[in-house]
């Protein structure tokens, strides 16, 4: 039996907006995998919670008639690595999905709850930034559009306003076509662990496949919140594939990110490890784009 | 304050009145009397009380009843054949030895029902993938997974016999 006040189970995103306009305490609970997790710790016992659990509406993935990757919120992870467009367009967010916790997690929790509770080591999260994903929210208000970088606000915190609802996460066209990507997670065991550091890499080669047209970097754990290392892409822009790119790219990097000590990992092994992963995950990255890159 | 639900045990539909703040875990082995589902970490960790929702695997401490309302929930009882036998995942399971203490067998047992009921072949290094939301204490996990191989074996072969038998493939 779980310590918590109520559960209202919304029939529909209009009845789940009304119920957390109605009380400004209230939570939204969907796969309910981290959200039961605390109420387990004895956290959030006085907050009535809003189920949005498998409401259809946000348990899609589809394509819009321009090419727009249209991802519900609500979709468990499971189902984001197994779904066909998925597996066309965006495998390496498939991929990383599939690293979240275990299997059975994977089957209940879901795509938007890894992003809407702000948690910096969320395995979505990074491959998402280099896919310039963003987040469609839902008010009282109307809908407005926040590119993920700019979600995040700090830890744990995102830039949802009260009765505020994650309705899709949403990648261009451009954002995806032409681009390779790759994820790897650091983490103590292979499974059932979170993130020591994550790492993120989505690339475009130019023609030839000898050097790179734009290059996408993001890491989880690296600083409070998920990052994007834009100066390192800026420096990566243009330059042939070879040992030089890849010392560049681990040397910036651990320039752009502020990682910090924990139980987990100290800063020093952090940096480490954006060093050493950034040049793994684009030597990957550029392999599958079908370049070569000796690392 | 009670609720009435409705879903389908183990093939059968049940409508119970049930507690809102109940996890299906709670529901499963108090209300139904299902205690082949174990109550281990409660945080989703160790897989102990797995069950079927829908076909698929999930951590029964961390879903909540009232999210199963209208679903198919399938738990290893629902494995017995009609005269008490026991399924060709079971058997492999204690063919193989892939039981000591018994505690994480049932859970380990439904993840086996989830993935042998896809009808593909994995190899080994998948198949310890696939079982890693399990932990087991005894077994060091080498029996588990050759009783897993071994199913998963016995079950290709039946889907490509088209002879797909409903014991493999619990309704």
């Amino acid at each position: 039996m779980y310590d918590l006040k109520s559960i209202y189970r919304a029939s529909s995103v209009t009845d789940a907006i009304e119920a957390l306009q109605q009380d400004p305490q209230a939570v939204v609970i969907c796969g309910g995998s981290d959200v039961l997790i605390r109420i387990r710790e004895g956290k959030l016992s006085d907050r009535p919670l809003v189920s949005i659990h498998g409401l259809p509406e946000l348990s899609q993935i589809y394509l819009e008639p321009e090419g727009e990757l249209v991802i519900g919120p609500a979709v468990p992870f499971a189902q984001v690595t197994r779904h066909p467009l998925i597996q066309r367009l965006v495998p390496a967010l498939g991929e990383a999905v599939d690293q979240a916790g275990g299997p059975q997690l994977r089957n209940v929790g879901t795509i938007g709850g890894n992003i809407c509770n702000g948690a910096t080591s969320a395995d979505s999260a990074s491959t998402l930034l280099t896919l310039n994903a963003v987040v469609e929210l839902t008010s009282p208000e109307g809908m407005r559009r926040v590119p993920l970088e700019e979600f995040y606000r700090g830890p744990g915190r995102v830039d949802l306003h009260p009765a505020e609802l994650c309705t899709a996460i949403r990648i261009a066209r451009k954002d995806y076509e032409g681009f390779y990507g790759h994820y790897i997670k650091y983490a103590q065991r292979n499974a059932m662990d979170i993130a020591t550091l994550g790492c993120a890499v989505h690339v475009k080669l130019n023609q030839e496949k000898t050097a790179v047209e734009q290059l996408r970097l993001a890491f989880g754990v690296a600083a409070p919140t998920p990052i994007r290392c834009r100066e390192t892409e800026r420096l990566a822009a243009g330059l042939p594939l070879d040992r030089e790119l890849l010392n560049l790219v681990g040397r910036t990097a651990v320039t752009e990110v502020n990682p910090r000590t924990s139980w987990r990992a100290s800063r020093e092994f952090r940096l480490q490890l954006v060093r050493e992963l950034s040049q793994r995950a684009l030597t990957e990255a550029a392999r599958r784009a079908g370049g070569v890159l000796d690392a | 304050m009670l609720e009435l639900i409705q879903m389908e045990v183990n093939g059968k539909p049940v409508e119970l009145a049930i507690d809102p703040r109940e996890s299906l875990l709670d529901t499963l082995r108090n209300r139904l009397g299902l205690t082949s589902v174990k109550r281990g970490c409660e945080v989703g960790e160790c897989g102990a009380c797995t069950v079927l929702v829908d076909g698929h695997a999930v951590d029964s401490c961390i879903y909540l009843t009232v999210w199963a309302a209208g679903k198919r929930i399938l738990t290893t009882e629902g494995l017995l054949g009609p005269n008490g036998e026991l399924s060709p995942i079971q058997q492999a399971f204690v063919e193989e030895a892939a039981v000591q203490c018994g505690f994480c067998t049932p859970g380990l047992i439904m993840t086996a029902v989830e993935i042998v009921g896809t009808g593909r072949r994995y190899t080994r290094q998948e198949l310890r993938k696939l079982i890693s939301g399990h932990l087991c204490r005894c077994t060091g996990y080498q029996n588990i997974l050759n009783a897993m191989e071994r199913i998963v074996e016995e079950a290709y072969r039946a889907v490509q016999n088209g002879d797909v038998h409903c014991e493999i493939f619990p309704k």
